[in-house]
């Protein structure tokens, strides 16, 4: 067994875990924050992302060890109490999930990129940084509006705390 | 229309949980003391099992059992079935083999269930599996239809010595001959149907529970129907009586056709609870969901179709193979013949069609209905027939499809349907229109300056939707009927319960069937909840698929509360003291025709329950009411898609440019969600043309197998989705609704496979047009120009 400490969402937790307990696994099955999914085990649909320390990854395949002494933020930390991340709302408002499956990670993506590229992005960049999300259903025409104006959001956001 | 009724574009009610990560999937269900299953799969295609040795595995830690197809025989529990009976062109019966749930003597396909380990954690169960020494004597694999049907190929069910499920055919051959010798000109063409894998994006899962006390059965399942789950595991397979078996889908994360079936492992599941006394609970990761979903569409045809000297369709004579898998799966038997062959007349006036399809086992993962089944790979035939014909013809191929095109309903085809509404002209010049396919012409041009090939293409389709008049579908050979049921339950204080069989795994029901019920009964949307997926709840029900939960479901809805209105106006009466012909109720009010007396929907609720203004032995109490809905007809929603790209023929990578979509659904009671249905079929569709294709290896080896082999369809793949709308309302149904759920992934292959010969100037290409194969066809395009 191996101890593993973080943070997760504002929250400090401990647990002595198998060492080849995955990051995923730690959070839905230790902590059961379950709004972080599974699509594919191999990297490549981003339905697990959460972030660490800021960051996207893909939490299906990092090691919760390696996670030690991170701050984690998933999909049930982004909102403040009642109130929806500018990202949660613009998906709501557009339309961008269908069966809801991939849509906490591909929320945690779209923050992630507002992040690395800023509140205005033209709609050739958001594909592109949607590289490591799948979605089935939506064909995401309403995910790259959703992300768009939700970037814009999370930019006046911004502005207007500055 | 209010803000909130039939045809707004009401905020979905059940983002908040989804974008919260508070839904609630089968993955996330846990019960106390539940162990876990892990499958141990065949690593070969085609195999006797001589011998399985468990007793290593067993020793190993948490293994609470091991079970394998001997253990579930010896329990009397039946295998897995087939619900729709084909007959030959003789008469005969199609062959089904046996499907045990876990294998008996021999494994048909990789992935083939061999046992099943039950343990503490997933990973012991693993560990565990590792240790089962199976003894199998490989035999030789067909993994294409054309091998399974050679002579001396291996046989892979004893019923059918040389594969052949059916061979199966409609329509008048005799007069389509003749019509055939008769033509001024011949169109033919040979098309794969390539095989795709559904990949919803939430795999399957189950967890199955056992209750000593009451000796019931509980199973979650991530399924579009569990009704027919239950139905299914209690009448068929015998696992336990209805009344002692429960099956519940909670939310559920798409299903496009995959989650319709009754898969052997959340058989095993539910049966292995009872068996070892605890929650058994399985997960599929992403290759177990490639290896062991049912696959769709896996169609190879040869397709003819016949002109007259004015241009016009006389007949089409089409002959397709089926590639079935190893196992016929619950529904399989339907998507080749009756979902595909009475859609081969298309949007068109086709006096005459003959369609022969023989359908085959193979040593590959079974093959069902995936979005649209047997729909798209007939559009598929028919919209490359006329895209081909009308270029060999040198016709505009939009002025081919208006000159051949239905313009009086009904219109009976040769092939069973009977066209109730529709106005296919209407939807093709809305769509080139809209798509400025004036403009072309320039856009081509521009695109030559650069070195790339600009192509246009057409589709238009039709489908059969509203799944489906249960007396027509029974004497089709279906085994169960396909209505729909509901329940209104209205609350003292007004606010509604609606119970339905439609089962919602992305389509948005709660807001849709809440808009249809705020809107008629004239009370906040807030004040109805929708309740599915729970056969403890909702009485019964057949499910989502096939584009029917408006069409049917919602009928059945209406139905209900017709039923209501009728009570409550008789509890007005008596509210209001006047003759119950007097009442009349509109936007939530009950009045009295000629007075200013009026009373809300809430308060008539309230005295319907309160029961004191009325004898209650000649009215009863209560306000609920249920119904059940059997459609009249199918319902034929069309369009016309049209996609236009680019191909770099230094690279052969193909880029859509522009895709405009003018879809007729009948009337639309939320277009915000109708639009997105039709953004997700265009890019399923799309997938299928340009990326997807499940590819077996002669062996039978699976080899796309993960999203790193197999090509989903991503953001940068996809443009932008122009998607506007014609309406004729649907005759068979109250509301007028046609269905839009399976549209974009019927009408899209077509068009883009149009759109690439357009822009190469040959016909030589096949499904997925890959960037390898668009690059080999856009040199042999070079050579063919420089050698004119």
């Amino acid at each position: 067994m191996a101890k593993v400490s973080m943070t997760v969402n504002g929250k400090p937790v401990t647990a002595d875990i198998d060492p080849r307990t995955l990051l995923v696994q730690f959070i839905r099955e230790h902590l059961h924050l379950t709004g972080t999914h599974v699509g594919c085990d191999t990297s490549q649909c981003g339905a697990c992302t959460v972030h660490m320390d800021g960051v996207a990854v893909k939490s299906c395949t990092t090691l919760a060890v390696t996670a030690d002494g991170a701050n984690i933020t998933t999909i049930e930390g982004l909102a403040h109490g009642a109130q929806l991340h500018p990202m949660q709302e613009a998906f709501r408002e557009n339309h961008g999930l269908q069966c809801g499956f991939c849509t906490p990670g591909m929320i945690m993506s779209a923050v992630d990129i507002v992040n690395r590229k800023g509140a205005n992005l033209d709609e050739h960049t958001i594909r592109h940084e949607l590289e490591g999300n799948i979605c089935r259903c939506t064909g995401y025409h309403n995910i790259v509006k959703a992300i768009g104006d939700g970037a814009r959001a999370m930019g006046a956001q911004k502005h207007a705390a500055e | 229309m209010t803000a909130t009724g039939i045809g707004a574009p009401v905020r979905r009610k059940e983002d908040f949980r989804f974008i919260t990560g508070a839904g609630r999937y089968v993955d996330d269900i846990n019960r106390p003391g539940q162990a876990y299953a892990y499958f141990l799969r065949s690593p070969h295609a085609h195999a006797t099992i001589n011998k399985i040795d468990t007793t290593e595995a067993m020793k190993s830690p948490g293994v609470v059992a091991i079970f394998t197809g001997a253990d579930i025989e010896a329990d009397k529990v039946g295998g897995l079935i087939c619900g729709w009976a084909i007959f030959n062109k003789d008469g005969s019966p199609m062959r089904a083999g046996a499907h045990p749930a876990l294998a008996i003597g021999k494994v048909r396909y990789v992935g083939d269930h061999v046992a099943v380990v039950i343990a503490d954690t997933l990973a012991q169960a693993r560990d565990a599996a590792e240790k089962i020494d199976v003894d199998y004597g490989v035999l030789s694999a067909a993994a294409d239809v054309t091998t399974a049907r050679k002579a001396g190929a291996p046989t892979i069910h004893d019923v059918a010595p040389d594969n052949q499920v059916y061979d199966w055919h409609l329509g008048d051959k005799a007069a389509t001959d003749a019509a055939f010798a008769a033509a001024k000109h011949v169109t033919k063409l040979d098309i794969v149907n390539n095989r795709l894998v559904p990949n919803p994006m939430e795999p399957r899962a189950a967890v199955g529970e056992y209750d000593i006390g009451s000796d019931s059965l509980t199973l979650y399942t991530t399924s579009q129907n569990p009704h027919v789950a239950r139905l299914v595991l209690s009448a068929f397979i015998g696992l336990a009586p209805e009344n002692k078996f429960r099956v519940i889908a909670p939310d559920v994360g798409g299903g496009f056709g995959s989650k319709i079936f009754i898969y052997a492992e959340e058989t095993v599941c539910v049966w292995a609870a009872r068996k070892v006394r605890r929650a058994v609970k399985w997960t599929s990761d992403r290759t177990e969901a490639f290896l062991s979903d049912a696959h769709g569409r896996d169609h190879v045809t040869h397709a003819e179709l016949a002109t007259d000297a004015n241009g016009k369709i006389t007949a089409v004579r089409v002959s397709t193979k089926a590639n079935m898998g190893a196992y016929l799966s619950t529904f399989a038997s339907s998507v080749p013949t009756y979902l595909y062959a009475p859609l081969l007349s298309g949007q068109y006036n086709i006096p005459a069609i003959y369609a022969e399809v023989e359908a085959v086992y193979t040593n590959t993962a079974p093959v069902d209905a995936y979005r649209g089944a047997g729909r798209p790979e007939a559009t598929y035939v028919i919209e490359r027939l006329v895209e081909v014909a009308a270029r060999e013809l040198n016709v505009d191929p939009a002025e081919f499809r208006r000159r051949n095109f239905v313009t009086a309903f009904p219109h009976q085809t040769p092939v069973i349907m009977a066209y109730d509404a529709g106005d296919y002209d209407a939807s093709l010049t809305k769509a080139q229109q809209m798509h400025d396919v004036a403009g072309f012409a320039a856009r081509k041009a521009a695109s030559a300056s650069k070195g790339k090939l600009r192509g246009l293409g057409y589709s238009a389709y039709i489908e059969a939707c509203g799944i489906a008049p249960s007396a027509a579908v029974g004497s089709l050979g279906a085994g169960v009927g396909l209505w729909e049921s509901a329940e209104v339950r209205v609350n003292p204080i007004g606010t509604v319960e609606i119970l339905t069989g439609s089962h919602s795994h992305g389509q948005g029901h709660e807001t849709t069937f809440a808009q249809l019920v705020s809107g008629r009964l004239g009370i906040p949307i807030e004040n109805v909840s929708i309740v599915h997926g729970d056969t403890d709840k909702v009485q019964m029900g057949m499910g989502t698929y096939g584009s029917r939960s408006g069409a049917v479901g919602m009928s059945a809805i209406v139905k209900a509360l017709d039923k209501i209105e009728a009570k409550a106006k008789k509890v007005a009466a008596h509210v209001l003291e006047a003759a119950e012909g007097d009442i009349e109720f509109k936007n939530g009010k009950f009045t009295v025709k000629g007075t200013d007396k009026e009373a809300d929907f809430g308060s008539i609720a309230l005295q319907a329950y309160i029961a004191h203004k009325f004898n209650g032995q000649e009215l009863e109490p209560g306000l609920k009411e249920s119904a059940f809905w059997d459609p009249t007809n199918f319902t034929f929603p069309a369009g016309v898609h049209i996609c236009e790209l680019e191909i770099d023929p230094a690279t052969g990578v193909v880029t859509i440019d522009r895709w405009t979509a003018v879809d007729d659904f009948g009337n639309v009671i939320n277009p915000m969600i109708v639009e997105g249905q039709v953004h997700g079929g265009i890019a399923q569709g799309v997938g299928q043309a340009l990326f997807e294709g499940a590819v077996y290896d002669s062996d039978g080896q699976l080899i796309t197998a993960s999203f790193m082999d197999y090509t989903m369809p991503r953001a940068q793949d996809l443009p932008s989705y122009n998607v506007g709308m014609t309406i004729t309302a649907c005759p068979s149904n109250p509301l007028g609704i046609k269905g839009c759920g399976e549209a974009g992934a019927i009408a899209s292959p077509p068009a883009v496979i149009n759109a690439i010969t357009n822009a190469l100037g040959h016909e030589n290409i096949t499904m997925p047009a890959t960037p390898e194969k668009v690059w080999k066809a856009a040199q042999a395009s070079a050579q063919k120009m420089a050698a004119e």
